[in-house]
């Protein structure tokens, strides 16, 4: 008869690795899931500069959706959002599927696509900052050549500005999309590659109705990781923008920092941030879903 | 339907030089194996045929047409890979009739040719699965039926079985014997498995380092070996080497004196006259040592394995290590004598130092 | 298979070569820039070679530019963030393989669950954290201190750097693990003596990740490194967003490179090693 298994008895090493998790399982309960928590806690009450016990509903979610800014903000990240992934993909997609031509000096290609990816966000913004200077800047230099009519003055124009916060970012992440899309394309099977030139596909065919489909779970991984980085979109706003011309160009994430630090209205801020947290949760949830479905549906190993 | 002819080919890769001044011909409707160790060129040489590797000079010739330099698709070929490679996104018959769509036929005669493929391949219940959904023997039908949709003339294998355990690769390996004996194309086989090439060819080439050693039937081969090489390396267990010399005997026939004693050689077929005092190499299928009660020569028992409905007996003579084979069941004793006898007419022999057979 | 100069692989280089003159364009114009005088600036010929040479700018952004309250250019920045970042790559990492190994071969019961909620924590914005990280930090007495922001860091890295170890040793075969548990081994000692000897590419590419990862980062800093700790990304932003009176291009863009070498040094430096770490982060399970 084998001795019965009380739940409290295991074995040491199983006890070690418990224990060794603990510091873990306390940020997981404590700053993640705890603030998360708190912070809908505070959405609840009217806390201004410090936290307060006065509870009035969902007040602040109204206030909230008839705040002129926070509505321009969700405006400015959903367009910003739409192009942001879609070019980084284009572009992303395109660089790798030329780089694996097998073309001569890859390596050094390679480089000069990724580097901006290494910059921090700050230097990002700036860096376009100074060329898109209307006085100073590129508009300035194609002009002297020539072009008089032609202005790029987008960073001073309020419905414009938008598109400069594009550009500096697509120009920073595109090198990441192209080294994840590159890496996927590099784990193809070769032998498909040939099987497909025995069958007579041309080239493109092959990338279009044999490859593109055989990365679909990279360019799932890739998009949920700009969604990301959409949704966190505040440095380079701040260093490029910082938020203006006026307003023209607020996001999210700006609108919450300002108003938790500046503005002093914690209870508001903490409103914007648990919409931003639930929408970003919404939009990521289905396709996990779709993904494991999917694995499950082709035997995934 | 085609034949394929070879004539003088080099392939190399920059600096190394992988197949050298090769001639080979394909017949028409024959299931030729290329056999060797890794490294023998057997890949590169399916490759080029193929059409994937480039060749440096000689000529390939498929179906009477100068294919040296043609793209793969022109050259009417079908090859199956190691790893089949099955498009995963798309279904069988997607599979199966994408070059078709590639090269615009009608709907109509898409659909005719993929359902005559699928009844010939038994796969019409399968067609809309996808590959992760089948069984290696299935994905290895959808392999052949990709080209067969093509009408392929010369259907081009590379290693297909041996990424499978072994009881899988027994039963696809009739599978493809049996499907050859079907349809009757032209079939190029590589595998580094002897068992494979000897069930399944119609002739095998043994190559080693780029060069063919040996072509012809299963039988001649595994009878008859040119070289040391191709001796050792067909047959399982492997073939018993003993070092000897040719001695003049006294009715002018050759004898061959070996450590444990001497042998007539009046039963052995020479290819050339043979030299008195020349260095030898007997070689011996464990099937040739019979024991006799009464045999001439003595040893002792070493080790018995037992193979089910076969044993392999493993026993030494002055000083070597002989395996011969016993029928199921029956076990001599270790270390008990025996006595045995050789059969002169099914031995080989080979020169020791050049390595062919003499 | 030709690979003589086709139209398709003309127009392969033509792209190719084009995107390279649009992502070098910037580094050009920033390190142009940086070594002009203003008065060649306001010419505005954004693309032209400097006349005259001068690392004026470069002095000036390293140790006298305005970083808010002092004029000490931004080489306190520098050993800020040269002082954040070490601390931050090095605990991260030691817990994120422990947790990683403790995940990956012990598996104690919750673990599984643990691991699914802490990669969902992972998408959730820094902002709905923010406010209630900064409370819990001011009641362990470190706010605005080292440690506090050492801390924030590692919390937010906890996910990626887990990840990046669990998987690496997922993928290390587990009959060496049972083979030194029958050799007697417990749970640190395997840790110690097996598991982080093989760990050493894991390691590099985390530690990779992580410097550039906490050097670039500009949020965090902001809000919890405090006054006296406050790193470079921060005040290279104070030079150049907030100046009053003439705004010194040149110094912003000497500013600007000098915050990105130590990032882009690391990335020149590591080749395939960073490649590997951003894909490797990017396997979520």
């Amino acid at each position: 008869m084998t001795a019965p298994r009380s739940w409290w008895k295991v074995r040491p090493g199983q006890l070690s690795a418990s224990v060794a998790l603990l510091p873990l399982a306390m940020i997981v309960l404590v700053a993640y899931a705890g603030t998360v928590l708190w912070s809908l806690r505070v959405s609840l009450t009217d806390a201004r500069t410090f936290p307060s016990d006065v509870y009035v509903g969902l007040a602040q979610y109204e206030r909230l959706f008839h705040n002129e800014r926070w509505l321009l903000s969700l405006n400015n990240l959903a367009l910003y959002g739409l192009l942001f992934i879609g070019l980084c993909m284009v572009v992303g997609l395109l660089l790798a599927v030329f780089i694996d031509q097998k073309v001569r000096g890859e390596g050094l290609l390679r480089t000069v696509f990724l580097y901006p990816y290494a910059m921090s966000f700050v230097a990002t913004g700036l860096v376009w900052q100074w060329l898109l200077n209307p006085e100073l800047g590129l508009q300035n230099a194609v002009q002297t050549l020539g072009f008089d009519g032609v202005q790029i003055d987008w960073i001073v124009d309020q419905d414009k500005v938008m598109y400069t916060i594009v550009l500096a970012t697509v120009w920073q992440a595109s090198g990441f999309v192209m080294a994840l899309l590159l890496a996927g394309l590099r784990s193809i099977d070769a032998q498909i590659w040939n099987a497909a030139r025995i069958d007579g596909i041309p080239t493109w065919q092959v990338y279009v109705f044999i490859v593109l489909p055989m990365l679909g779970e990279s360019i799932a991984t890739v998009f949920v990781l700009l969604l990301t980085a959409t949704v966190k979109l505040f440095d380079a706003v701040v260093s490029m923008t910082q938020g203006g011309p006026g307003n023209a160009s607020e996001v999210p994430a700006k609108f919450i920092m300002d108003h938790l630090f500046g503005r002093a209205n914690l209870a508001l801020a903490s409103a914007g941030s648990v919409v931003l947290l639930l929408s970003f949760l919404a939009l990521v949830a289905p396709l996990f879903y779709a993904r494991s479905r999917y694995q499950k549906r082709v035997g995934h190993p | 339907m085609a034949g394929i002819k070879i004539h003088d080919l080099h392939i190399s890769y920059g600096k190394t030089t992988v197949i050298e001044s090769l001639d080979l011909e394909v017949l028409d409707g024959e299931f030729l194996v290329l056999l060797g160790p890794s490294g023998c060129g057997k890949s590169t040489l399916l490759h080029g045929i193929a059409g994937l590797q480039e060749v440096s000079a000689g000529t390939i010739t498929i179906g009477g047409v100068d294919m040296t330099h043609a793209d793969p698709t022109d050259r009417q070929i079908g090859m199956v890979f190691q790893s089949y490679a099955l498009y995963p996104t798309m279904t069988v018959e997607r599979n199966m009739s994408f070059s078709l769509r590639v090269k615009g036929f009608s709907r109509q005669e898409i659909a005719r040719r993929v359902d005559r493929a699928a009844q010939m391949l038994q796969l019409t219940e399968l067609l809309q699965r996808k590959p992760a959904q089948l069984s290696g023997g299935q994905r290895q039908r959808v392999a052949i039926g990709r080209a067969l949709v093509r009408d392929a003339g010369v259907f081009l294998f590379d290693e297909p079985l041996s990424n499978l355990d072994a009881q899988l690769r027994t039963e696809l390996r009739r599978e493809l014997k049996l499907l050859h004996k079907r349809l009757g194309t032209t079939m190029v086989y590589v595998t580094h498995d002897q068992v494979e090439a000897m069930t399944l060819a119609s002739r095998i080439v043994v190559m080693r380092a780029g060069h063919i050693e040996q072509i012809g039937t299963p039988g001649a081969v595994y009878a008859r070996p040119n070289n040391l090489f191709v001796a050792s390396f067909l047959g399982a267990p492997a073939m018993n080497m003993l070092h000897g010399t040719l001695v003049a005997a006294q009715d002018s026939t050759m004898a061959l004196a070996l450590q444990g004693g001497n042998i007539g050689l009046a039963g052995y077929a020479f290819l050339d006259a043979p030299q008195a005092a020349c260095e030898v190499v007997l070689g011996l299928r464990p099937e040739s040592l019979h024991l006799d009660p009464a045999g001439p020569f003595e040893g002792t028992v070493v080790l018995v394995e037992p193979m089910g409905n076969h044993s392999v007996l493993w026993f030494d003579w002055a000083g070597q290590h002989l395996s011969c084979l016993l029928p199921g069941g029956v076990a001599p004793a270790l270390d008990s004598a025996l006595r045995f006898a050789i059969d002169t007419t099914q031995i080989s022999l080979f020169d020791r130092h050049t390595e062919r057979r003499l | 298979m030709n690979s003589r100069l086709s139209v398709a692989r003309w127009g392969i280089y033509c792209f190719l070569l084009g995107a390279a003159l649009f992502f070098l364009l910037p580094a050009y114009v920033m390190l142009v820039t940086s070594l002009k005088s203003m008065d060649e600036i306001r010419l505005g010929h954004l693309f032209a070679l400097p006349a005259e040479l001068t690392i004026e700018p470069w002095r000036s952004a390293w140790s006298s530019a305005c970083t808010g309250l002092n004029c000490e250019g931004i080489r306190g920045g520098f050993w800020n963030s040269v002082g954040i970042v070490i601390p931050s790559t090095v605990v991260p990492i030691l817990l994120g393989a422990l947790n990683g190994y403790a995940l990956s071969f012990w598996r104690p019961r919750g673990s599984q669950a643990l691991f699914a909620v802490l990669m969902a924590g992972a998408f959730i914005p820094a902002q709905v954290m923010m406010y209630p990280l900064i409370q819990i930090l001011a009641v362990l007495g470190i706010f605005g201190s080292l440690a506090g922001i050492v801390l924030v860091h590692t919390i937010f890295s906890m996910p990626v750097m887990t990840l990046l170890f669990r998987n690496y040793y997922l993928s290390i075969p587990t009959e060496l693990f049972h083979a030194a548990r029958i050799d007697g081994g417990g749970f640190l000692r395997i840790f110690f003596e097996l598991v982080l000897p093989m760990s050493v590419p894991i390691v590099t590419v985390a530690a990779i990740m992580q410097i550039t990862g906490v050097w670039n980062d500009y949020i965090l800093g902001l809000v919890f490194a405090g006054r006296e700790h406050l790193p470079m990304t921060v005040q290279l932003n104070n030079i150049i967003n907030t100046t009053t009176g003439t705004r010194l291009y040149n110094v912003n863009m000497a500013a600007t490179i000098l915050t990105s070498l130590v990032p882009l040094a690391v990335y020149f430096a590591s080749g395939r090693w960073f490649v590997r770490g951003i894909t490797a982060g990017a396997l979520k399970g």
